[in-house]
């Protein structure tokens, strides 16, 4: 498969009143055409940041450092409006919550239209036309009708559907997806992964699912990389992460999440509290939550090392992991 | 077994209605958010209810605690009409049963400390207790919920999400409920927080003898929680059942589609799975299909399923089904689950 994007050591920090906060670390990774990559972790582990910096999206107190290539082009080292020309057309991004993301004020048809026209050059009547077949795709029906509507006129997960549509129209070689179904029912999340899949595989286009919920990874991705801290702490196959975790936060996440068919009497959660972005702990950030951690954790942070074929992890602990030891 | 134990709490024909304004120049539109809410809850029991967004199970839980007065029905707390209670013996009422709220921080007063939040329920419902002994229970209740003494003094914004949903629940505990409404109180939690708190509220209820009314939309979440589970659709009962009975054979069409929904986090089974999608989405509770109201999202519906409302059923066992073709519907050859 062929990269569509490489992503060398990406840092993201933020200034505070007197001092900095790394929220995004060193960040390696790449994406294949097609695949479709889980970004796992719980608030403050950089997943979102380290994408609103690679789409130019940080606050304006964040800073960023690294490497994006998408092709030959670093996304991290253009001009504002240069990015602008890839944003959109080769990188699109849809957010969790599709209200916020479109603007009230226009029609549908004129929020999608107007994507074509800068970025592909169509005219009015050519760009409505495709829209319109756009938001057909990705299940809304009578189309034609619903693309005069005003966002507030539609449903949560027609609004998503919307976001899928725009985001979709310039056929992007990567979509971002960050939290895209969390504030859907399951009914209409069910509809939306389906539709992820049938995109990947119809457009060859490569998804970034960034989420907590490990049922979501399960069923959609090939891929996970597991954030804690602003780092990657565990990267591999979605079927080796589940069915074999080599990090001890992988494996607490997995005991965290409440299974649907497999009802145990206690979950066996991971203890004490994600760190703080000011304080982080020294050596590995997850040694003060961790079963597992022995001196050479608290004394050096671990680095991302091989793990077994196409998997890696960022920990020094060798030994078994039994269930339950992570209590 | 049923006939033993203690019926807490009981409902019946509770219906609560809404008044929407149409616009400046239309009559004011109803919207029906419960009707024919008939159901009991056992001492001790965790019942949970979910549905989707709009399917009134919010509204529920606050009609039950007479946050919101129902429009008609009756809710029994100990045979005891609540909703004939005067809003003062109501509110005296309120020591035996409590509430636990979604968003944690937002429920609680930022100007308070966490002592005198956990505390402000007794200032009013026992108001014959002095300060110290105040104090003692709030110290008492604070290290049940693993939160530490010196913690006392502090303001909300200085605690996480998961540290001020024990705040929330060491408030609730305080006045001693029978009963406690939890209201998605895990939803706006991360992942390794919200199976601490579960596993939180679990330790609790066995300690102090409680029952619970778990309300979330997550059903896995609900699943693993609950004794028995109700099933809202559009503000009425579709599905009771325990919870072994609605995962293992669930008989309403609605169940089951959104049991196949819920992601499971085991990649294997759940690219073997077969999703039997709903079509659609939730429609208005403004205007409501007619008959079963579940019939234009559902594969199984027939032209009689427009025409009446099918009644609230109860199944030998004790299980409540409202649906007219739950007896000829075919389990499906794959479990539901896809196991």
């Amino acid at each position: 498969m062929a990269q569509v994007l490489t992503v060398k050591d990406l840092s993201v920090r933020f200034a505070l009143h007197e001092s900095e906060v790394t929220a995004v670390d060193g960040l390696n990774f790449a994406l294949e055409a097609g695949e479709t990559l889980a970004v796992v972790g719980e608030s403050g582990s950089g997943k979102s940041q380290a994408f609103m910096a690679l789409m130019g999206l940080l606050a304006k107190n964040g800073s960023v450092s690294g490497q994006a290539l998408l092709g030959d082009v670093d996304l991290l080292n253009l001009s504002k409006t240069a990015l602008n020309e890839y944003r959109g057309r080769d990188v699109a991004m849809i957010f969790q919550d599709p209200m916020t993301s479109l603007n009230p004020a226009l029609r549908i048809k004129q929020q999608l239209a107007e994507v074509l026209v800068r970025h592909k050059g169509q005219d009015a009547k050519e760009a409505e036309r495709n829209s319109i077949a756009m938001l057909e795709r990705v299940g809304i029906p009578e189309p034609a009708k619903r693309a005069n509507a005003y966002p507030h006129q539609m449903s949560g997960g027609m609004r998503q559907r919307v976001m899928i549509a725009m985001a979709l129209l310039c056929q992007p070689k990567i979509l971002i997806a960050d939290e895209p179904t969390t504030a859907l029912d399951v009914t209409v999340q069910a509809q939306m992964l389906d539709l992820f899949k049938s995109l990947t595989d119809d457009f060859g286009t490569a998804l970034v699912l960034i989420t907590h919920d490990l049922g979501v990874v399960a069923g959609v991705a090939d891929r996970m990389m597991v954030m804690y801290g602003g780092r990657s702490v565990e990267k591999g196959t979605v079927d080796d992460l589940f069915y074999d975790p080599r990090h001890p936060y992988t494996l607490g996440l997995l005991h965290s999440t409440p299974h649907i068919a497999k009802r145990a009497a206690r979950l066996d959660p991971i203890q004490g509290l994600p760190p703080s972005l000011e304080h982080l702990p020294k050596g590995c950030s997850f040694n003060p939550r961790c079963a597992f951690a022995f001196d050479r954790c608290i004394a050096e942070r671990p680095p991302l090392t091989e793990a077994g074929p196409g998997r890696q992890k960022a920990c020094f602990y060798e030994g078994p992991m039994a269930y339950g030891k992570v209590a | 077994m049923h006939q033993t134990t203690t019926t807490l709490l009981e409902i019946k024909d509770l219906k609560k209605t809404f008044a929407i304004s149409g616009g400046a120049f239309s009559k004011p539109l109803t919207l029906t958010a419960l009707a024919d809410i008939n159901f009991s809850i056992r001492k001790g029991e965790t019942l949970g209810i979910v549905g989707e967004s709009g399917c009134g199970k919010s509204t529920l839980g606050r009609c039950i605690l007479q946050l919101l007065r129902p429009d008609e029905g009756q809710v029994l707390w100990l045979g005891q009409d609540l909703t004939k209670l005067p809003a003062e013996e109501m509110r005296k009422r309120r020591q035996d049963l409590q509430i636990i709220f979604q968003d944690p921080l937002a429920s609680l007063n930022p100007r308070m400390t966490v002592g005198e939040i956990i505390a402000d329920p007794l200032r009013s419902l026992r108001p014959e207790l002095n300060k110290d002994e105040r104090r003692a229970r709030v110290l008492k209740i604070m290290e049940a919920v693993g939160l530490l003494p010196e913690m006392i003094n502090r303001y909300p914004h200085e605690f996480s999400g998961g540290q001020a949903q024990r705040i929330g629940i060491a408030r609730a505990l305080i006045t001693e409920p029978k009963l406690i409404v939890c209201d998605e109180p895990v939803s706006a939690l991360d992942v390794s927080i919200q199976a601490q708190i579960l596993n939180l509220l679990a330790e609790l209820k066995d300690e102090f003898g409680l029952t619970l009314i778990f309300i979330s939309h997550n059903l896995s979440v609900v699943r693993h929680v609950s004794d028995r589970i109700l099933v809202l659709y559009l503000g009425r009962i579709v599905e009771l059942a325990t919870g072994d009975e609605i995962y293992d054979d669930p008989k309403h069409p609605y169940t089951r589609a959104l049991l196949t929904a819920v992601p499971i986090p085991d990649p294997k089974l759940a690219r073997q799975r077969n999703i039997d999608a709903l079509r659609g989405e939730i429609p208005s509770p403004i205007n409501p299909p007619s008959g079963c109201t579940f019939r234009t999202r559902c594969r199984f519906a027939k032209s009689f399923c427009a025409e009446t409302r099918p009644p609230l059923e109860t199944l030998d066992n004790g299980r409540l089904v409202a649906c007219h073709r739950w007896r000829e519907i075919e389990v499906p050859e794959e479990a539901v689950l896809g196991h």
